[in-house]
């Protein structure tokens, strides 16, 4: 029997018919999720921004962008999402090019593109690109892929991955990189392969080392002694752990964090919200929000486990994964036991582009999850 | 768990897998975070919050009220009031040109100056924007409300009196410390003991909130000077006067309690207004020339020397010395009188101020006890006022003198003295024989006053001195009508730079005391390069001594020690 998301149900009987959130393709568990993650942001942006409604409303209207592309985009059966895979992400790699044009003339780093009215990253949307690009190649043919298919696929990942280093922007390019290593992941890489990749990129660190920006280098040498500079570079790291062990146990309440409200704490609104959180609502807080985090990435590793073909479950493995990767580094980050990189706190910091990225992925995993036929047909859902 | 669609068994438990593989990761991560979280968060609680209270709490001094300085009566003489200070961290700071120009224009300073003094690029942390400015003015600043200025509570320091009392009390500098005169000399005790407040600022070093004080700033004590405010008015008044009609080049007067040796008032010529901007005072005119600067105070040494003879009883008052004929060789040195006075006693040879009259008297002194004497007039000596920079003069020792030296000293030449130490030594005259300290503070516990002669000899020049002030004498034009006043003229060639004496520049001096039947007080006027003619000490020192000690001894509620009814001595032009 062909499955067509736009069947009209209402021949069945009720205890027949598929809820109304199934009906329009969401998820229960991942909006709640999502929701709750929402609220939070609302609580703490208040905080952290100072008191400032205006940053809510710009937040709120971001929040009601995303979350309206989300839903678009739930309803695209991942057997169209295959199949404009390809000129999705040749149109993004034109895109990226563009931008690398417009910075050339622009002197300097460029990483939006200005259409007049609208302004956006494209790197942004090489972050979904890639993995679909990725998934669609390799789902073509059984798995595991062949050696020529492998190279193949290395290539797809390198060529955004490079136009957005070069912007520079090494955060992204590291993340859309990520999201296409994923793909070829579940895809089945041997472990071999990983080994040996492993060992050459520990050969290459040197290499890289000296291919790294000034102030890229300075990151990482703040990370392993934050101490030598802590007026300077080593400022973010120090105040962020102060404002976070300062919070202790149950935190010193809603409002009532000094180190964020003094201005000691920087980028407070945006990449170092979690010690907002952590200063305020203390260790309890910080538990609560991974336990949502939790929550919502079972939710989509479940997805990944019940999708039924490759192609979903290539993609949803990837935009599981990086969602986990945004969460561990971003956190990782302020509490100091990564290297400070500019990346945000998923749906909780404030910023715009990304959470558009962010939940148009949850609309793929959507997607993928509300039109399985099985899970459907086997009424588990 | 259900394989994909025309997938084999084996391709299936691969991928399964690799699903529980990423599952393992994401879960280590996960304790990962949350280990690093309890870390944080319960073991290293207590010493995070502690660096966080660190960073945000902060102690900043308060500053303390400087010390009042009053004059004897309770006058204020010189007071601070609060002000506030702009300074500025250029890291921090941010506006618009358009702000910074109103900035510069309330503070009322260039535009680009304070471009410059705002630009992160000099790397500090902390400029002086503006210092001192009135509070009304800094509330309109902080209006602005730009991030990264500051405002300090500070004092000003005001002197009422100005350029009158401007030498004896000196000045402070921008930081309230004293640089010259008696705020230097009293500064600690002025300057009191600044506090400390613990204070709650954010990031950026703005001031939040104040939790407490620490300790209270110790505001200064007062001073208490010995000054007279209503007399130093008037001798202020009276010696830029003389100063400009003569056209000196400068001037300095002294008014002494007699008794006490208390200062009633110290001024001197040029002034300086303390109030104003520090720039334009030039550095001659900030000296308390009465104190630190000495000179060769010529004939009003003589009495000295008469004195110290009386004392030894090698002369008395009525013995007879020959002056003829108005010139005398000393050790092959002329010592010339400007008369032949013929034949005189020793009250005449004051009178007339004869220098070989008093070279005779001097020569029969043996040289030690007459340095002795001298010596213990203050001569030599510092006063002991506490004054910064007070000079001891030059007394040369009567081991290193000749029978020359010995009769130059006697008419004031080959020493020097302050205006201070001179003024102190004739209180010995007024206060029978007893040389009391000089204070320039109102002094409770008194030293007492040590005796430098016996009192008949004090009494017995005094009255000598009395007879200078007639007609006959060289200090008419210091009489004051109603009192008895004793003292002495000095018209004193200058030294000249290249050795020797100068033919036209003189010092123009008078000291004396009334009322003369019991000295209260004690002033000396010294008018320095008089140019405008007169320069004698009887006619351009002495109408000064006339004017100020009137007017004086009217304030103090002195009695008139004189009968007479008609005046006896005509004043000079013009004074009254």
């Amino acid at each position: 029997m062909k499955f067509d998301p736009r069947h009209n149900y209402l021949h069945l009987n009720r205890q027949q018919r598929p809820p109304l959130l199934r009906r329009l393709h969401l998820d229960f568990l991942l909006l709640a999720g999502l929701g709750f993650l929402a609220c939070i942001a609302f609580l703490i942006l208040f905080s952290a921004g100072g008191q400032s409604s205006e940053l809510l409303v710009r937040q709120m209207v971001r929040l009601l962008i995303a979350g309206g592309v989300m839903c678009a985009i739930a309803q695209i059966p991942p057997r169209l999402l295959n199949r404009y895979s390809p000129a999705f992400y040749i149109g993004t790699v034109v895109l990226l090019l563009a931008v690398l044009v417009m910075g050339e003339i622009g002197k300097g780093a460029q990483r939006w593109l200005d259409l007049g009215i609208l302004r956006f990253q494209p790197s942004e949307f090489a972050k979904i690109a890639t993995p679909m690009m990725v998934a669609w190649y390799l789902a073509e043919h059984p798995l595991p892929p062949s050696w020529k298919r492998l190279a193949m696929a290395g290539g797809l990942i390198l060529l955004p991955t490079l136009m957005i280093a070069k912007q520079p922007d090494l955060g992204t390019a590291l993340l859309v990189a990520a999201a296409g290593a994923a793909v070829v992941f579940f895809a089945g890489l041997s472990w071999r392969i990983m080994l040996g990749m492993a060992g050459a990129i520990g050969a290459l660190l040197p290499a890289i080392w000296y291919n790294l920006h000034g102030y890229q280098r300075d990151r990482i040498r703040t990370f392993l002694d934050p101490e030598a500079d802590p007026l300077g570079k080593g400022y973010h790291i120090i105040q962020s752990k102060i404002a976070i062990g300062s919070g202790g146990i149950f935190g010193k309440g809603w409002l009532n964090g000094t180190q964020a409200r003094l201005d000691f704490l920087p980028e407070s609104s945006t990449d170092f919200i979690f010690a907002v959180l952590a200063e305020e609502f203390g260790l309890f807080g910080c538990l609560s929000l991974l336990a949502v985090y939790l929550l919502i990435i079972t939710r989509c590793l479940f997805i990944v486990l019940e999708a039924q073909n490759t192609y979903s479950r290539l993609l949803s493995g990837s935009l599981t994964l990086t969602f986990f990767v945004y969460v561990f580094v971003n956190i990782g980050m302020v509490i100091g036991v990564l290297p400070v990189v500019g990346v945000p706190l998923p749906l909780i910091s404030y910023g715009g582009t990304s959470m558009v990225t962010l939940l148009a992925g949850f609309g793929i995993l959507m997607s993928i999850l509300t039109h399985n036929k099985r899970l459907l047909a086997g009424g588990s859902l | 768990m259900i394989s994909a669609v025309g997938e084999s068994n084996e391709q299936f438990k691969e991928y399964a897998g690799r699903w529980w593989f990423v599952l393992g990761l994401l879960t280590l991560c996960m304790m990962v975070l949350v280990g690093r979280s309890v870390e944080l968060q319960v073991f290293n609680h207590q010493f995070l919050k502690h660096q966080g209270d660190l960073r945000h709490v902060g102690v900043v001094p308060v500053s303390a009220h400087r010390g009042k300085v009053l004059d004897r009566q309770g006058e204020l003489l010189a007071l601070s009031t609060p002000v506030k200070t702009v300074s500025v961290n250029p890291k921090e700071f941010q506006a618009t040109p358009a702000q910074i120009a109103q900035l510069a224009n309330l503070l009322g300073l260039d535009y680009k100056q304070v471009l410059a003094k705002v630009s992160p690029d000099s790397g500090r942390n902390f400029v002086y924007l503006a210092r001192r400015i009135d509070p009304a003015l800094a509330e309109q600043v902080q209006a602005l409300n730009l991030p990264g200025l500051d405002f300090q509570r500070e004092f000003r320091r005001y002197y009422p009196g100005g350029e009158v009392t401007s030498h004896v009390l000196g000045f402070t500098n921008i930081d309230d410390n004293g640089q010259e005169g008696l705020e230097l000399a009293y500064n600690k005790w002025l300057r009191g003991t600044a506090g400390q407040r613990r204070v709650i600022h954010d990031g950026k070093q703005r001031i939040i909130e104040d939790v407490e004080d620490v300790r209270a700033a110790i505001p200064g004590k007062d001073l208490v000077l010995s000054i007279d405010q209503r007399l130093q008015y008037l001798a202020y008044r009276e010696l830029k006067s003389a100063v400009l009609r003569h056209s000196a080049k400068a001037g300095s007067l002294v008014l002494l309690d007699a008794k006490s040796g208390e200062v009633l008032a110290m001024v001197n010529q040029p002034s300086f207004n303390p109030n104003g901007s520090r720039k334009e005072v030039q550095g001659s005119a900030t000296r308390n020339r009465a104190v630190t600067d000495s000179f060769e105070p010529g004939s009003i040494m003589k009495p000295f020397a008469v004195a110290c003879a009386l004392e030894l009883g090698t002369f008395r008052p009525e013995t007879m010395i020959d002056t003829n004929p108005g010139t005398m060789l000393v050790a092959g040195n002329v010592v010339r009188d400007i008369h032949n006075y013929g034949v005189l006693d020793v009250s005449h040879v004051l009178q007339k101020s004869s220098n070989v009259g008093v070279t005779k008297i001097a020569l029969t002194l043996p040289s030690e006890r007459f340095w002795g004497f001298v010596n213990g007039l203050g001569f030599g000596d510092i006063a002991g006022l506490g004054f910064p920079g007070e000079t001891a003069g030059k007394l040369r020792n009567y081991k290193n003198w000749g029978q020359f030296e010995q009769a130059t000293l006697s008419f004031g030449y080959g020493i020097s003295v302050s205006v201070l130490q001179m003024a102190r030594a004739y209180a010995a005259f007024a206060n029978d024989g007893l040389l009391p300290r000089a204070y320039l503070l109102k002094a409770e516990n008194q030293e007492a006053p040590q005796r430098a002669m016996k009192r008949e000899t004090a009494v017995t020049v005094r009255t000598m001195l009395e007879h200078v002030v007639s007609r006959e004498g060289t200090a008419l034009r210091a009489s004051v009508p109603g009192y008895r006043v004793a003292g002495k003229t000095g018209t004193v060639k200058k030294s000249s730079v290249a050795g020797g004496y100068t033919e036209d520049s003189y010092l123009s001096v008078f000291v004396g005391m009334a009322p003369a039947s019991d000295p209260r007080l004690v002033m000396i006027v010294m008018i320095d390069e008089p140019s405008a003619g007169e320069y004698y000490g009887g006619s351009v020192a002495a109408p000064v001594f006339s004017k100020v000690m009137s007017g004086a001894l009217r304030l103090l509620n002195i009695a008139p020690d004189q009968q007479e009814t008609v005046p006896l001595l005509e004043q000079g032009v013009g004074a009254i």
